[in-house]
């Protein structure tokens, strides 16, 4: 008898076949779905992109941040400034967002970094602030009231409403679908390996020469430029930006972190879920407004004190499913 | 002699890793015994378990007819059980008188009290204002076992009391050990100076991977017996 | 001139009540090591209760302390036991994401019970009196508070050094294990700490409400500036953190100074000056 060790098990071939299948079914929206559907599920990829970068920054990297909201309204406001001033085409405009949050991570990442834990997070949510504040300074973007994306911009997208609608719609599945693969191919990576080692241990990691500070700095300026390309994304689907709206840490953080949670932090598989059941309750209790905020509050935190890992890790423990292989397997061969 | 404490069939665990099997032990009213053992024999583990730091099921600790494994270490302290754990570990944010009165927190009635306290280390009377972690290691212990004594407990147990000091510290800390136990304390003194240990006690039992591989009066035990129950070999 | 002295001194006096936002933030961080995200939520919570208070009693905010203060203290040491104390461990995501979920709870509640109306604190005459000193008009609220806020640090210093209780916080922020074999009930002395700490957060609730008026949705703003005073502080030292709101309402009330919109944002930006300059604070707890 001998044994091979390995990453893929008969789920997760499974689990790649089904999705390509899904995928294709979801890219195909446009000719089967109504509008309200579509508009729905485009917000849901949106939902789902935020959840994975923040789950790679908080479930992998231990940086745990309440301020990702300043990327994605910055990623928003980028939009507009280019398109309005710089006369960009929204698409370009959106992906040198996140460029341009790429090249503002990294000073952050110093200043913040120096922060630890929980200090780290409330250091993010401090960042998120100023640039509440800077934008809301901006006059020609606004003010504190913010501006409405002009006619000529919208059009230059698509010049139907249709065209329009299916192009936003294809732009979301296709964020979600890079996002989620990015996130799966860094983890696989020789970097991913490296993250997850000062997951389980910094000590013991910072021992294997592993390089701890250049890790994390590297997926903090990696999911700010995503986040920032996401935040392009949702407001060129809204075609209204304000301060408030852009960097609400309850739209784009509070959200995003119940999301992981209710899923299981730390997953790959998590956040998908997670966004499926968050849109799933806010489907059914959004009429209950405050009511609905806190009981997703309250899901949240129970779910933190009785099952840390989320709906994913209790599905997984009891069936040893893993859909995203990552871990290893040892396997008898015949 | 009434039976103090008594460990049946001890098993103790950290997650997956079992660290002790199926300890018995028994403690009688005013006995000192002595634990020997290699490093990772288990001894600590057994001292964590007793002082209710690691969870047992109740009956496997049993204390003055009590079964005790299952209760919280705060509970265990105010029953009469006090530890002087590895490397002293006093509070460095206390200084030595406060160490000392956080020692006399469960306020069981006794002989010990501060007075008494500086009456048997009266280097630490002088020294009492200061930060506990500016004294030398020697004083560090005396505040460690001091601070212990305060709760005025039925049974005390030193873990490792000798590690890391200069003999002539040791001998003095071990000098004062009979004044210690003549109070009528029962003690469980564990230590990797075995001709330490056998010279307060009355009884010995050695640990090795966990399990009680001797347990012997210490006037009848030998040389090659210790030899092969701390090592596993025949010498 | 005059009005820039006038600016520094309503700043000096501001930092009064923001070092009241953050003891209660600073004293469980130091005991317990928690980050309590929902900080800023239960100072507005406070200020609610107050509300209540005098609504119901008819009585003066200052009296209302009486009812808010064991409230509170109840209510912390409620919380401490029957939730936060679970998600103490090495792990720092379970206390970071749990009182995030309870903030988020807290503000919807509030929203729920008192709507997002702005509501204020009645403190009557005290409210517009001023003194004058040498030229400047000094309102009597704002030096109150401070003085409130230089009291309540004081005895905070004396629980902490020269109580059983502070010794009993500082043993078991030294070494769980070890203080509860001394006899000490961790969960206990956890839930004692978040009292205190509430108790604090109270009658920074109440200074608040009658200063400005409040909403549901402003405490994220709260936690933010307690936390500012705190990392600018030195992290652990009381009077550090005095120092640390000292600073922030200085920024603040000069940048207000210069455009009203940049009020918040100057202390922002003084505080990441410190992060960057002095990344300890500008006066870090010394080891002893």
């Amino acid at each position: 008898m001998s044994a091979r060790v390995t990453r893929s098990t008969r789920a997760s071939r499974v689990g790649t076949v089904v999705a390509a299948l899904a995928l294709l079914v979801l890219a195909a929206a446009p000719w089967w779905a109504g509008r309200a559907d579509m508009r729905l599920m485009g917000e849901i990829y949106l939902y789902l992109s935020l959840a994975c970068l923040w789950n790679l920054m908080a479930g992998y990297a231990g940086l745990v941040s309440v301020g990702q909201q300043a990327f994605v309204g910055f990623g928003g406001y980028m939009l507009f400034a280019l398109t309005i001033f710089g006369g960009l085409h929204p698409i370009a405009a959106i992906l040198a967002a996140g460029l341009l949050a790429a090249m503002l991570s990294v000073p952050i990442a110093t200043l913040i970094f120096r922060l630890k834990g929980a200090y780290f997070a409330i250091g993010t949510w401090v960042i998120a602030e100023v640039f509440r504040l800077s934008f809301a300074q901006i006059q020609a973007l606004g003010g504190g009231s913010g501006s409405s994306l002009p006619v000529g911009v919208v059009k230059s997208l698509a010049a139907s409403r249709s065209g329009r609608e299916a192009l936003s719609y294809w732009l979301a599945l296709g964020a979600a679908v890079i996002v989620i693969l990015s996130v799966y191919l860094f983890l696989r990576s020789r970097r991913g390996l490296a993250l997850t080692a000062i997951r389980d241990s910094e000590v013991a990691a910072s021992g294997l020469g592993i390089d701890i500070w250049r890790t994390k700095l590297e997926v903090y300026v990696v999911t700010s430029a995503f986040t920032a390309v996401i935040g392009g994304l949702i407001f060129s689907q809204k075609l209204r930006i304000s301060p408030d709206a852009a960097f609400s840490v309850n739209d784009w953080t509070a959200f995003v972190i119940f999301i992981v949670v209710i899923g299981g932090i730390g997953t790959l598989e998590g956040p998908i879920i997670g966004t499926l059941v968050f849109f799933a309750l806010r489907e059914t209790l959004a009429d209950f407004g405050t009511i609905y905020l806190m009981v997703l509050g309250l899901v949240a935190i129970v779910v933190m004190l009785k099952a840390p890992k989320g709906i994913w890790g209790l599905v997984r423990d009891r069936f040893d499913l893993e859909l995203f292989p990552l871990s290893y397997r040892v396997r008898k061969r015949d | 002699m009434p039976e103090v404490l008594s460990l049946n069939a001890l098993d103790a665990r950290y997650g997956d890793f079992q660290a002790l099997f199926g300890v018995d032990m028994t403690l009688a009213e005013g006995e000192v015994i002595a634990i020997i053992g290699a490093n990772g024999a288990g001894k600590t583990t057994m001292l964590r378990s007793i002082s209710g730091l690691l969870k047992n099921k109740p009956g496997q600790i049993v204390y003055r007819g009590r079964p005790i494994g299952g209760l919280r270490a705060d509970v265990v302290a105010h029953l009469g059980i006090a530890l002087v754990p590895e490397g002293r570990q006093l509070f460095p944010s206390l200084s030595v008188e406060e160490n000392l009165l956080l020692g006399g927190k469960v306020g069981r009635p006794g002989p010990w009290s501060l007075e008494k306290v500086y009456d048997l280390f009266p280097i630490l009377k002088e020294r009492r204002r200061q930060a506990s972690t500016s004294l030398s290691g020697g004083q560090q212990q005396m505040v460690a076992i001091g601070r212990a004594l305060m709760a005025n407990p039925d049974l005390v147990m030193f873990d490792e009391i000798s590690l890391g000091l200069a003999p002539v510290v040791i001998k003095s800390i071990y000098d004062a050990l009979p004044g210690i136990v003549g109070e009528g304390m029962t003690a469980m003194i564990v230590e990797q100076d075995i001709l330490k240990a056998l010279s307060v006690s009355s009884r010995v039992y050695c640990l090795q991977e966990g399990r009680v591989s001797l347990e012997a009066r210490t006037e009848d035990v030998t040389h090659d017996q210790i030899t092969q129950a701390y090592f596993g070999v025949v010498a | 001139m005059i009005e820039w002295v006038g600016a520094i001194v309503q700043g000096t006096l501001l930092g009064g009540l923001y070092a009241l936002f953050a003891a209660g933030l600073s004293l469980i961080f130091g005991v317990m090591r928690l980050v309590n995200i929902a900080h800023g939520d239960l100072i507005v919570l406070a200020a609610y209760l107050g509300l209540s208070t005098t609504l119901m009693l008819g009585v003066h905010p200052f009296v209302a302390l009486i009812v808010v203060m064991p409230l509170m203290a109840a209510i912390g040491y409620a919380l401490q036991r029957g939730v936060l104390n679970r998600t103490l461990g090495p792990d720092i995501l379970p206390p970071l994401l749990v009182t995030f979920g309870l903030s988020v709870i807290l503000q919807n509640a509030l929203l729920e019970g008192f709507t997002a109306d702005p509501q204020k604190l009645n403190g009557g005459a005290i409210e517009t009196a001023s003194l004058a000193v040498g030229g400047l008009a000094v309102g009597v609220l704002p030096l109150l508070t401070f003085a409130i806020a230089v009291a309540v640090i004081a005895g905070l210093q004396w629980v902490f050094y020269a109580t059983a209780l502070g010794r009993g916080f500082r043993a078991v922020s030294d070494n769980q294990d070890i203080a509860q074999i001394m006899g000490l009930n961790k969960a206990h002395v956890f839930g004692l700490a978040m009292a205190l700490a509430l108790a604090v957060t109270a009658i920074a609730g109440i200074l608040l409400g009658m200063r400005t008026s409040f909403d549901p949705a402003i405490g994220g703003g709260r936690l933010i500036f307690g936390f500012e005073a705190v990392i600018i502080g030195g992290l652990g030292n009381l009077w550090g953190t005095l120092a640390g709101g000292v600073i922030l309402g200085v920024a603040q009330t000069l940048g207000a100074k210069i455009d009203p919109g940049y009020q918040v944002l100057a202390g922002h930006i003084a505080f990441l000056v410190v992060l960057a300059v002095r990344p300890n604070g500008l006066f870090p707890r010394v080891e002893h």
